[in-house]
This record gives C-alpha cells, structure tokens and sequence, in this order.
C-alpha cells in the first residue's frame, strides 16, 4: 500500500484498523526518504523510529498522534539527536533535552523520523542559506521550496510524511507551505512553547505545524501548543481543542482584505487566484470588508531591525567555548571567538548579526531599535482595529510562486521582499496560515488567513470550511521517477 | 593646597536564594566545579530564562528597609559582552527598570551620623569563574557562579573619605545580614564591592575624574585600596598630570591600585530588553506578604529588649546588632531563661569567647540548648555564676552537655546549710583576730570571710546562703 500523500487523519485510521503497522509505516517513510531528490532532512533516526514502531505495534503505546512517523524542524532540541540549525557552528550539538514541542508531540505517541533541513538559524527565504545544502521544491527541483521551514515544508509536499513542525519568525512555516502546496499554521506568540527551540528572534519565534490540510494541523496544534512553566513568554490561559469549532457555519461572518496590499501589482495568476478564493468564500455566507491598516508598509523595515537587534544578542552563545564548533590553531580567546564565528556562521547570518549589533549600539540604538519598537506597536494596534472589525484577515501568503534556486541569493533586499505579506502577523503575535489555492506558473501558490489573539480555532475554521469547497489540497507534485 | 574625595559605591550582595536568579540550580558554595549548573546556567541552545521570585523578596526587603521606592513593575534588560565565564554571551541586569530606586543609609563614623542617598538597587546574575592559574597552559571554567542572583546597590558619589566608605560597609554588611536577604560572606565574595573615586579642589562645583576600582572584598581593603588610589590621585594632579578615567584592580599584596587591561572595558553593551522575559510585576497582595514577614532591624530590637526584659542599653545594643547574636538571645528567652543573666553571658563571658577566636556564635561548640541548661543551673542555684564561668569554658573547647560537666567535675553548689556552718565556724576560728576588727567596726572585712569560705568550698558555696549565714554567725 503507498502511504504517500495520505493526510494524518487517514494514516490514523489504517493504523487503528490495523490495515498497516506502525512498523511498516516507518518503513515505507525510510525508503521513500532515501529516494527522495529534495534534500529536505539534515539528520535521520532510523532505528530510534523503527523502535518506537515495534512499541505502538506491540500495544504499548497510545495517543492521538500514536504510531504516525512525523518531522521535526532541525531548530527544535532532540534529546540525543544531533541538533544543527542548518549551521556549521552546531554540525556536532547532540542535546541533552528535548523542547517541549517535541515533547509534547512524543507524549502523544508520535513517531520522529529525522530532522528537516533549515536556513540556517531559520534566516531566510528559500533554504539556501542552509550549511547542509539548499532543499529543492517538490514541484520542481530547480526551484526553491521557501524557507526558513523549507525542509519540513518539502517533506510534507513530498509526502515523506504527513506532519512536520516549522518554526515562524517572519512567515518561515507560511511562505514555504505555500510555496510547496501545503497547509502551515503559525499560533499566536505564546501558544506554544520556545523552550528547547533555538532562538533566532525570541520576541517573534514561534512553533507551529505542517500538514496535507486544515484539520490535521488542528490536531497537531492541539499538542505542539500547551503552556509551559519553562517559557516565561507562555500564554497561561487553557488551550482549546482546535477541531472542536472546525466545522462552524461561515454565514454572515466577515474577512478582512487589507486596503495597503496592492494585491493589482502581483502577477495575473495570483489575483484571479485571490478573486476566486473570495468567491469560496462568499458562496459560503461569509462577506468582505476592507480593512485599513496604515502601518502595515512599516512591517518590513521594522522587522529588519528588531530581528537581527535580537539575532545578534541570542546568537553569541555560539562562541567555541562550551559547544558546538570551534576553531582550531588559536593563539588567544579573542581568536578563538573570531575564527569559530566566521568559519561557523555563513554569510546571512553574519548579516544580520552584524545589522543587529549596529542598530543596538551606542548612538544608534534610539534612531533604530526604539524606533521599530514603536512601529511595532503602531502596526500591532493596526491589528488589534482590524481584527475588532472582521474575524479573520485574508491575503496572498507570498508575492509569488517558488522562485529559480540562486536568483535572489545576490539581493538580500528582494529575497526579505517574500515575507512582506506575512512578517507583519509575527509584529503583532497574531496567528496566521497558509492554504494552498491555486498556480502561478505551474506551481502552487498559498492564500493567508490572519486570526485575532488565542484565534486559531477561526482560521481553523475558515480553513477547514474553505478546503471541504475546493481541491487545491489534493494536488500533488509530480515525482517523476521516484513516485 | 587642599582636596576633597568623592566616592560612590557599587556594592553587590550575593542574594541567599537557594536557587540561581533564571534556573533551579542551586546557589550553595563551594561544591566541586560545575556541579550546580544546569540546561540554562550552561547558556545550551534553546534555554530559557525563567524569574526566581525570592530573589525579588530579598530585593523588595532590602528596598523597604532603606525606605526606597519599589518599582512593582521591573524589567529585565540584556548586557551584551563576550566572555568565556559568561555563557549565553550576555548578562541579564535591570538597567532602565530597576526593582528599587532611592532610599538612604545611615552610617556612623567616630560617633557622628551621616546619610548616605541610594541611588537604585537592581537584580542581576552573576558570571562564572575563570579559574588560570590551576593548569600550566590554560585557563578552566566553573560554572557554579553563573546565574546566582545578585543586588547590585548603588550609593550617591556622597562619601568622603575611605573611613565612611568603611562605615557604610559595615552598615550595608549589617543590614544585609539581619534582613536575610545576604549571608555577609566578604571572604565568599557574598558581599563584595566597587569603587568610583575621584578627587577635586575644595570648593570646586565640579567633579573630577573618577577611577573604579573593581571587586574589593574586605573592609580592610576597602579602607586600603581607597586611600592608596586618593593618595595617588592627589599626587597626579599636584604634579599636574591628569586622572585618566579607567577601572583598576587592587592588588592586597602589594597595597596598590593598578589598571586593568584597557580592552575588557572598552565594551559597548548594547543594552536592550530581555524578549525572553516579561516585565515581573509584583501584586500588592505579594508587596504586603513581604511586608508582613519584615524582620526586626537592630533598633528596634535594642529598644525591645531594653523595655521588655529590662536589660542594659548597652548590652541590648551589642545583642541586637548582630543577627546571630539577637537570634542566640532570643532562643535562650523563649525557653524561660532569665534574660538578664543571659544577656550578661552573651555579652560578657561568651563575647570574649567569639572575639578570642574571631568565630559568630553559630559557629561555636556552644548549642542554644546548652546554654539554656547553664542558664537553668544558674538560676536554680545549682551552680554559682562563678562556676558557669568556667563550665562555659569547657564547652567552648569539647562542646560537652553542661549537666555533665557538673556532674563529672562535681561543680554542684552547695546549698546545704549544715554544711555550709561547720566551714564558717572553722573560718571563724581560724581568724580570730579578723573576727575582732570585724566586729569593731570594721565591715569591709565581710568580704574577707566570704572569700575564705568560697575558698574552703573550691567556689561551689551558694554565695546568698554563705552570705546570711555569715551574718548571722558574725553578729551572734
């Protein structure tokens, strides 16, 4: 039987009627990982996996994710599994504890199969920063699969397996889950814990999920969220069951279309795209009103400073000192710490640690960092009126469709440019996702639902709904030879 | 020409937490390197700092006790500096946000007061420990420091001379200790300081250039590193040369100030908030917690002890100034001991004692229990206080019970007032001629016979019964 391209739900109903064993399952995902031209997994964990299979087979594991081989972002600790981050600093970081996303996610009986490739420190847009090598979209392998998350968003579209997790800093698990076909959701900042996930920009971080549609990503969110004593920034209210509302009626309710989106300058495809997904929609009782939200321009200056200001500080943990990689043949400590930085880091991470540190130095720290710190809170208040408003906000979730591998790795400018839709829910803490709904070029494009705060069982919802009226879910990439 | 020194202090007192300020390690010292260090201590990649809120208590205490203002909304904020003790590359203090702001201490110096203002007190964790000198060709790191919670109290440039620099110490020491919010460990580096020192003209509106100096861990040192670094500042600018502003170390060895290599301090910080951390906001129901369990400060307990147990001002005021003290005090009132008597031990007998072998009272052979048991026998007349002067020295050396050296050494007063008659008559009769002056009139000669018969009973006689009998047998 092919278990590629089964959605979670569907591979937890072969389980449980015993049409396949969890053994055979992770079998299945080896093989067709080995297979695989993508490059989406940095570090695999065969035996540990086929140990856990032989467990759930054997009766003596349960939960609602028991015995279903999923993903792990190689930015979350693995307990005894090499960690790396996409970087060459962490090439040999075995953690000692597990964050507690995977926890949580273990606790529900899932199965880890290996880690998926990453931009390094999750700084990019494409997964070509990656000191592991760029991961190539499903779709087509010449182009790229978006990043940050672009190894676990290739996993999934791939069909390696059927859930991954992703991390979403400034639009890293909802820019790749469009650009690959999938559907990601990013929670609201809190939802989920960042304990054991590695810092990038610790007031913008946060976890979130992978998956073939809507539904199973409210499953996985009702484990990978929870709050956690171990995160100070943890939002301590009860978590919902996320597939509780999913099914809600959509009459009568309204989606905000943001009036400062010039949705005219994108290419042909991608507005008749959005024009149809609003006729879904509508067919579906729901109405739209433009929202105004007149900081919102502000999102991706703002982001470019607060970003690499926290990059900057979080990363310089990463010294030679107590792990991970360091130089050799150093006469002093301050080459110790020079030489293992600049033979660790690559390129755009030095960028941005080097952009982070000029805007929080002495003389500058007012004319940068405070002042993005004040737009944020204007573009954050831009949310909080929209969103008093409407119920959800929809959006394009990337400019365009999967770009050409190296063809904007020379413009740092134009590759930030991809997160321009989806930054400015990071700014705010909102939650946000990703659904495939429609081609540009051939390749999929993603549409984005923005919730108010603790939300995520709307966008859920509206998802859900949307996907049960359309089948841009369903499409698969071609493999070619290796399907 | 004369000058005048203006000195500010930046003291940081190690909190008595028992765990670190961000994890649950513990904070004890002295275990072996990197033993109390744990994912966050170590800076691991994806640890996250979470507030240890006793830390706040003692902070918010301290706060109370200078009469400052509480900030019940403090942030925390990042210092940014690369140094292999200090793993996660920054230093988490409270730099725009500090939990308490204001406040004053009084200081003493040769029986004048003075104020001196505090500018703020802050919360921040402590770095690690490079050690260099325990291997030939490298340097080693232990960890166990990194994270313990520190108060970093910083005084107003108000003091004026190495002396109240001392005094304000000494203060701070004491205060520090009798709130539970610091052991007052110097030699640990529990309480430890920093100088800024600078010179100018009298009359001068200006101040002139400061130096620091860093972590000076003695009031000895203090007294000495101050005035070692005013006398060379004054010889500079007699000389016309200037100050250079910079940090310097004391060296005890040598008794002089000498500066630290230019680029440790030639940091840019980069301060911003920590985005691990929200601000800690401390509820008026928690403000009036710690304010219900605020300690009793040595004034007031002297001026307790005075009208409630009647006992000399003086010997209150050495009690209550120290917290072991006070402490070793109460417990022996509490258990129904006579506060005078004890408080005459404590601050006779037993303060000899502790000054003889520069020790606290907690660190002694003596138990508060045994105490009581001498205080007992005291009061039941078992022993004379004379005799408990002695039992006193023997548990200062073998810590034995006080019963038991009565009993082994037959130390039992006696009471017994036959006895106690056949030794007068025989002091009598053997002092015939003392009787007669005695009896003419001369009554200094009462001693006299006490002592012989003190003498005749190796002390053990009961000096009021000795005394009545006496009498009566004189005046017979």
């Amino acid at each position: 039987m092919s278990i590629r391209f089964k959605t979670l739900a569907e591979l937890k109903e072969l389980l449980e009627k015993k049409e396949i064993s969890s053994y055979e399952l992770v079998k299945e995902t080896f093989k067709n990982i080995s297979s695989s031209k993508t490059n989406s997994f940095i570090t695999l964990d065969e035996e540990a996996a086929l140990n856990k299979a032989r467990d759930f087979d054997e009766g003596k594991v349960d939960g609602d994710l028991a015995g279903i081989p999923i993903a792990q972002k190689d930015l979350f600790c693995t307990k005894n599994l090499r960690t790396t981050c996409g970087s060459k600093i962490l090439e040999n970081f075995i953690p000692p504890y597990d964050a507690t996303v995977v926890d949580n996610l273990l606790a529900a009986g899932s199965i880890c199969v290996g880690k998926t490739n990453m931009d390094e420190f999750a700084m990019g847009s494409s997964n070509e920063t990656s000191y592991y090598g760029t991961v190539r979209n499903p779709w087509d392998l010449e182009r790229v699969p978006g990043g940050s998350s672009g190894g676990s968003a290739a996993a999934v579209s791939e069909g390696l397996v059927c859930a991954a997790t992703g991390t979403d800093t400034g639009g890293s698990i909802r820019q790749p889950a469009a650009l690959c076909g999938i559907t990601g959701i990013k929670p609201t900042y809190g939802r989920a814990s960042r304990w054991g996930m590695i810092a990038f920009a610790s007031s913008l971080d946060q976890a979130g999920a992978f998956a073939r549609n809507a539904e199973d990503c409210a499953l996985l969110l009702n484990h990978i969220c929870s709050h956690d004593s171990k995160d100070s920034t943890s939002i301590s209210e009860e978590r919902e069951n996320y597939l509780d509302n999913i099914n809600n009626n959509l009459k009568g309710k309204k989606i905000g279309i943001i009036k400062e989106f010039d949705i005219s300058s994108l290419n042909k495809e991608v507005q008749d795209s959005f024009e149809k997904s609003k006729k879904i929609f509508e067919a579906l009782g729901a109405n739209f009103v433009e929202v105004s939200m007149p900081n919102i321009k502000l999102s991706v200056p703002t982001y470019y400073v607060i970003a690499p200001a926290e990059c900057s500080s979080n990363l310089s943990r990463f010294d030679g000192v107590k792990y991970g990689y360091r130089a050799k043949d150093v006469d002093n400590l301050e080459e110790l710490y020079i030489k293992s930085r600049s033979e660790g880091f690559g390129d755009e991470v030095k960028r941005r640690i080097l952009i982070g540190t000029y805007v929080l130095s002495a003389g500058f720290y007012d004319a940068y960092y405070k002042k993005a710190q004040q737009s944020r809170r204007m573009i954050k208040n831009d949310f909080v009126d929209a969103l008093s408003e409407v119920d959800v906000i929809m959006s394009p979730s990337s400019p365009s469709s999967a770009f050409k591998i190296g063809s904007k790795t020379e413009d740092p400018i134009e590759m930030y440019l991809e997160d321009l839709f989806t930054i400015s829910s990071n700014l705010a803490g909102v939650p946000a996702m990703s659904i495939p709904h429609g081609f540009s070029d051939g390749l999929p494009i993603g549409l984005q639902l923005i919730g108010n705060y603790l939300e995520e069982s709307k966008i859920l919802n509206f998802a859900h709904q949307y996907q049960k009226n359309s089948d841009w879910h369903f499409k698969t990439p071609n493999l070619g030879e290796s399907s | 020409m004369s000058w005048e020194t203006v000195i500010g202090l930046e003291v940081h007192a190690q909190l008595s937490t028992n765990t670190k300020l961000f994890s649950s390690a513990s904070t004890k010292f002295g275990s072996e390197p990197n033993t109390q260090v744990d994912l966050v201590d170590l800076g691991l990649p994806g640890v996250l700092p979470v507030v240890n809120k006793d830390a706040f208590k003692k902070a918010i205490r301290f706060g109370l006790a200078i009469e400052a203002e509480i900030n019940q909304e403090s942030s925390f904020d990042r210092k940014n500096y690369f140094y292999p003790d200090l793993p996660k590359g920054y230093q988490i203090t409270q730099m725009t946000k500090p939990i308490v702001e204001g406040g004053s201490i009084e200081i003493d110096v040769d029986g004048d007061k003075k104020t001196i203002n505090i500018t703020r007190a802050h919360l921040e964790e402590d770095a690690g420990k490079s050690i260099h000198d325990a291997y030939p060709d490298k340097s080693v790191i232990d960890l166990n420091r990194a994270g313990t919670p520190l108060l970093e109290i910083v005084s107003e440039p108000e003091i004026s001379s190495a002396k109240e620099a001392v005094s304000y110490m000494k203060a701070l020491h004491q205060l520090v200790t009798f709130l539970d919010v610091c052991d007052g460990d110097m030699s640990q580096g529990s309480l430890r300081c920093d100088a800024n020192v600078s010179i100018r003209k009298v009359g001068d509106a200006e101040l002139g250039t400061r130096t620091e100096i860093k972590n000076i861990n003695s009031f000895r040192f203090i007294e000495k590193a101050i005035n070692f670094e005013i006398k060379r500042q004054i010889k500079l600018l007699e000389s016309g040369e200037k100050v250079t502003q910079e940090t310097r170390l004391y060296d005890s060895g040598k008794d002089e100030t000498r500066p630290m290599r230019s680029k440790e301090f030639a940091n840019d910080y980069r301060y911003f908030p920590d985005p691990d951390l929200l601000p800690v906001v401390i509820s008026d129901d928690e403000m009036e917690e710690i304010r219900s369990t605020f300690p009793e400060l040595p004034a007031d307990k002297s001026r307790r002890y005075i009208s409630e147990f009647q006992i000399d001002e003086s010997e209150a005021e050495i009690i209550s100034s120290s917290r072991e003290l006070s402490n070793f005090f109460e417990v022996a009132v509490e258990s129904k001991s006579d506060p005078k008597l004890a408080a005459n031990l404590i601050v006779g007998e037993i303060g000899s004692l502790l000054n003889k072998d520069n020790i606290k009272i907690d660190e002694s052979k003596l138990s508060s229990d045994n105490f009581n048991i001498l205080l007992q026998r005291i009061s039941d007349g078992t022993i004379s206080k004379k005799i408990a002067k002695t039992i006193l020295a023997e548990i200062w050396e073998t810590g034995r019970n006080a019963d038991e050296i009565i009993n082994d050494q037959g130390l039992v007063q006696i009471q017994d007032e036959n006895l106690l008659e056949e030794v007068i008559t025989k002091v009598i009769k053997s002092n015939t001629k003392q009787v007669e002056d005695y009896k003419n009139g001369k009554d200094k000669l009462f001693g006299f016979f006490v002592g012989q018969v003190m003498k005749e009973t190796q002390g053990k006689a009961n000096p009021k019964a000795v005394n009545d009998l006496l009498k009566k047998a004189l005046n017979s």
